[in-house]
């Protein structure tokens, strides 16, 4: 199925929910959801039989400087076709349903935009940290990360 | 012809060579280095072909060991970050006397690729075990390595065991004099 046609199924079924539908040349098309649907949206893409996205082959954190996002990549092994999810929250109360209860393999992954982002995601079983050691402090892929002078008595600068 | 044509004959080298045992024990030592089974990062895959049959670690006289106990030698194979660095350290206490370090490729001997941006990583394995002998690439050719292991025997050729610190301390003066003329 098209990317079109999945993007006027959700518009149908979710209304004002489903925020943005961008497609461009050269880029792969993607909808803008609001943070507060986004598990009955999930749940909706892969239960429903002519979309069945069974396989969350990537979750990623972002920061735009001004928010915090996440972008969901869903793929349909059955049917061959991919779509693109992304959510947008602010800096302030970066909390996102989880969708780990929908695909398994969003587990680790949003362990880790946790651990390099902050976005905290609601609902899920095990939140924490899964790259840096669990007394890191801060979160270290955004934007206005600093770099801390020492960490347990080693130097961190060169 | 050699050295055992010499011992077979009991007429012409009278079955005994003459040396120090100082010279010996360190042959022994420098021959028979076991190491940590250490692998850190893209390094470790070149160790592992270090320890297969075409470059084969194991005629320096190298065996593997799990355990740091009785291991001789570590071999930083790789990128050592913070959450790693404290394990290493606590790996390398564990290791009895007397102990060597040899620091693989660029992340291990000064951080390499992480040098500016690494907030993770530690800038140089040297920075909390004392190393040996740095071996620079990235990752380096087992050839590298087998030139840094021939280096660690020569040092451990050249180590002194008997009256140790009176030795030193007589190494000592005599690099003080030197630097004071």
């Amino acid at each position: 199925m098209l990317a079109q046609e999945i993007y006027e199924k959700l518009k149908a079924e979710f209304g004002d929910a489903i925020i943005e539908f961008k497609q461009e040349p050269f880029f792969d098309p993607f909808v803008q959801v609001a943070p507060e649907k986004l598990f009955d949206i999930s749940l909706y893409l892969r239960d429903t039989p002519e979309l069945d996205f069974d396989y969350l082959s990537l979750l990623g954190g972002m920061d735009y400087k001004e928010n915090l996002g996440v972008v969901y990549h869903l793929y349909s092994i059955k049917l061959k076709h991919s779509f693109i999810l992304k959510v947008t929250v602010s800096k302030d109360n970066p909390v996102v349903p989880s969708v780990e209860r929908i695909w398994r393999s969003a587990d680790w992954h949003e362990r880790e935009a946790y651990d390099m982002f902050g976005i905290r995601f609601e609902g899920h079983h095990n939140l924490i940290r899964i790259l840096c050691p669990y007394d890191w402090e801060g979160f270290p892929l955004r934007k206005d990360y600093v770099q801390p002078d020492e960490y347990h008595g080693m130097k961190v600068p060169y | 012809m050699g050295l055992l044509n010499k011992l077979d004959d009991p007429y012409y080298g009278g079955g005994i060579i003459l040396g120090k045992v100082e010279d010996i024990l360190n042959w022994g030592r420098s021959k028979s280095d076991w190491y940590l089974q250490f692998g850190l990062a893209c390094c470790a895959i070149e160790f592992m072909a270090m320890n297969a049959s075409h470059f084969d670690f194991m005629r320096f006289g190298c065996i593997p060991r799990t355990s740091p106990r009785q291991a001789d030698f570590i071999i930083i194979s790789g990128t050592v970050t913070f959450k790693m660095a404290e394990r290493i350290k606590k790996l390398y206490e564990q290791m009895a006397e007397p102990k060597y370090v040899i620091s693989m490729g660029s992340c291990s001997n000064s951080g390499g690729p992480y040098w500016e941006h690494g907030y993770h990583v530690l800038k140089g394995v040297d920075r909390i075990i004392p190393v040996d002998v740095y071996v620079p690439g990235c990752p380096p050719r087992p050839e590298a390595l087998e030139e840094g292991m021939i280096r660690l025997q020569e040092k451990i050729n050249q180590q002194a065991i008997f009256n140790k610190r009176k030795r030193i301390a007589e190494e000592d003066k005599q690099k003080e004099l030197i630097i004071n003329n």
